[in-house]
């Protein structure tokens, strides 16, 4: 018998009953829970009058609609209402409940992807459920972890469990050394370019290889964070002794006996050398080079020394009709040179890319040098208040400052734009978030994905650059 | 929720692929902490000219007449016939709350994307996927023939045409179960609690870290 994946391994533990139709009874360790997604649940919990099965697999933290500015003023601060009540809202459902929530007071608080890693709230052989598409993240620990809709947050809260159908297994193998300024930002957006938005539906994507295992655990979530943007709802990378390290000391993570026991279990977390996959894509790490997205689509995206495309060169009309809806919502002309890509804003923030290692990225870029003239704003967004308080221990929020760039407090911020961090209508933004669909950081807004490093390239010369050229060599 | 055996409906043709959810319901209208009223704006950057608030009278908006739902022979649609990866993206359910608000049952495209996909079960929508060529000839005769319907049959697992043509699609036998009974999955799941509790005894033993926090 062929030896299992990690998919199916950690399938395997967590399975409480297969059932005769194909379906599966499996158990959720962890469930977050933010303030956008969680009101319906817990109100159709209330009208069953139905109460949670296990409170402390739960953890909230509100963090969409929350204010990047004026945090001392609490959920006060928060201007518009109907994102108030929202956050007020889940507030009173943990109270009521008995939840465990990190409020918006909290140093704790920030991105609920950013800090289910930070707490060791999230580890390595977990089942985790948000109501959110990049639950992926937590996959990087070697974690079944994926985002689900508000029905089944309330199955998830009402039962511990979730009915599920196995998926098929993927792995994405990236082989050789990265380049210098070359990041999991930049892996994975080539990752989607090459197997399309819709390459991963139906399958668990582990990603492995020489270059997935180089990178930190940043650069590994960074990673699993966009494996829905290939269309799988898991990623996962094996856990390997960057992952122990990273999470053995946290909060919640275990001590003395248990946590001995713990890692010899974490141990196990790979796929076996016999393992079969559903599906192999393999990747040169050594040939991905900085990448920009420049439609409305994750997978419309380009090395940064190319060009935009000429959709009259795409053979498939369907595809040809997306890239020329791309182009005119972007106000972009085919043949134009990345590089020629006129900026706005830049927004360095999001579960994607706004941990510490993200932000000294950044900040090593923008050191000594000024925010372009030409932009309206460039802001960097911690993704959690601990991330913040690091930063600044480190000196990035004076490195920033003095370059230009505006310094805020944790949340989601301008990834989706639910508060008041938004684009104007047209305007161009190098983002380090995670979707570039229309609309999505502000009606009309105009957004291209790129990594940390890059974004803070952006901010200086106001357009796009290969940041590798600012680097000297030097990793950034 | 709503039970789903058989539907026949006015078909509105969405002709673009990876239509994603921030698409179908923009972020701004996700602030609600109720499941209802989200129809209006179903779609709303492409339905109406001027960017849409949540708690404003859609009806005095400027419309975008070139948009499918905003021409009168599909106003009345409750099947909505699209492109590959339909409901990309985010995991909100607002989206598939505001296909059903709009008066949605059925969705049928080449391919859906997971997580939407799933959503739509839990809902009282029917998402049908059928091969790329099928979804090619249903653009034509829908666009050709004003008033087209099709009629979807759940039980039977058919979609057939005004011609008579019968297509046959797939759906699992859980999802298929609660749709064609309006079953509260919740519900069904406690069926099992014993089994859960089992689990949790059995792994509190070879996993004791997962129950101490």
């Amino acid at each position: 018998m062929a030896g299992k994946t990690l998919y199916d391994k950690l399938w395997d533990d967590h399975l409480v009953k297969q059932r005769d139709d194909g379906s599966a009874l499996i158990y959720i360790d962890r469930q977050l829970l933010h303030e956008v997604t969680s009101p319906q649940a817990f109100e159709g919990l209330r009208l069953a009058n139905r109460k949670p099965w296990r409170l402390d697999a739960n953890l909230a933290v509100p963090d969409h609609n929350v204010p990047t500015t004026d945090r001392e003023k609490g959920v006060e601060g928060i201007v518009d209402p109907v994102s108030r009540i929202q956050v007020e809202t889940l507030d009173k459902n943990c109270d009521e409940f008995g939840i465990l929530e990190f409020k918006i007071k909290d140093q704790r608080q920030g991105i609920v992807h950013v800090i289910g890693p930070e707490q060791g709230a999230t580890l390595p052989g977990m089942s985790i459920v948000c109501g959110d598409s990049h639950t992926s993240t937590h996959g990087a620990f070697g974690c079944l972890a994926h985002g689900i809709g508000t029905s089944e947050v309330e199955h998830v809260l009402a039962t511990q469990c979730l009915v599920q159908q196995k998926m098929k297994n993927m792995l994405v193998r990236v082989d050789g050394e990265l380049g210098p300024g070359v990041t999991g930002k930049d892996v994975v957006l080539a990752i989607i370019g090459r197997i399309g938005t819709a390459g991963g539906t139906g399958y668990a994507i582990e990603f492995g290889g020489e270059a997935i295992h180089g990178l930190s655990m940043e650069g590994r979530m960074t990673i699993c964070n966009m494996s829905i943007e290939a269309g799988a709802r898991v990623g996962m990378v094996a856990v390997d002794q960057t992952t122990i390290d990273y999470v053995k000391d946290r909060p919640f993570a275990p001590t003395g006996e248990m946590r001995d026991k713990a890692i010899s279990y974490w141990h196990t977390l790979h796929s076996d050398d016999d393992a079969v996959f559903d599906k192999v894509v393999e990747l040169d790490g050594s040939a991905i080079e900085p990448q920009v997205s420049w439609g409305t689509s994750p997978e419309m995206v380009s090395n940064v020394g190319g060009k935009i495309p000429d959709p009259a060169a795409e053979a498939d009309p369907i595809k040809r009709e997306g890239m020329v809806r791309a182009l005119a919502y972007m106000g972009l002309k085919p043949n134009t040179p990345i590089s020629e890509i006129q900026l706005d804003r830049v927004f360095i923030g999001s579960c994607t890319n706004s941990r510490i290692e993200d932000l000294r990225e950044a900040a090593k870029v923008v050191k000594g040098r000024k925010v372009s003239a030409s932009l309206k704003q460039a802001m960097v967004v911690p993704g959690s208040g601990l991330v913040k308080v690091q930063a600044e221990q480190e000196g990035l929020d004076r490195v920033f400052l003095e370059a230009g760039l505006e310094w805020r407090d944790p949340g989601c911020s301008m990834c989706l734009a639910m508060n008041a961090d938004k684009l104007g209508q047209g305007e161009h933004c190098a983002s380090t978030s995670n979707r570039n669909f229309e609309g999505r950081q502000g009606f009309g807004g105009r957004t291209h994905l790129v990594s940390p490093a890059m974004a803070a390239a952006a901010a200086i010369h106001g357009h796009f650059v290969d940041v590798r050229e600012m680097m000297n060599g030097e990793r950034p | 929720m709503r039970a789903l055996t058989q539907h026949t409906g006015i078909v509105a043709p969405l002709d673009r692929s990876n239509v994603d959810t921030d698409m179908i319901i923009p972020k701004q209208f996700l602030k609600s902490i109720k499941r209802t009223g989200f129809g209006p704006n179903l779609f709303d950057e492409l339905r109406y000219l001027d960017e849409g608030q949540p708690d404003q009278d859609s009806s005095q908006r400027p419309i975008n007449s070139d948009f499918v739902l905003n021409q009168d022979r599909y106003k009345a649609a409750s099947i909505l016939l699209t492109r590959s990866n339909f409901g990309c993206g985010s995991s909100r359910e607002h989206a598939p709350w505001a296909l059903e608000d709009f008066g949605f049952r059925v969705i049928i495209a080449p391919s859906f994307a997971d997580i939407f996909y799933n959503n739509c079960f839990k809902n009282g929508l029917l998402p049908v996927v059928l091969d790329e060529e099928i979804v090619d000839q249903l653009f034509s005769e829908v666009e050709n023939q004003p008033g087209y319907e099709l009629a979807v049959d759940l039980e039977a697992n058919t979609v057939t045409t005004p011609s008579g043509e019968v297509f046959e699609f797939d759906t699992d036998d859980f999802r298929r179960h609660c749709l064609l009974n309006g079953l509260d999955d919740i519900g069904v799941t406690l069926e099992d609690a014993d089994a859960i509790r089992a689990y949790e005894e059995s792994r509190r033993k070879t996993a004791p870290w997962l129950f101490s926090s």
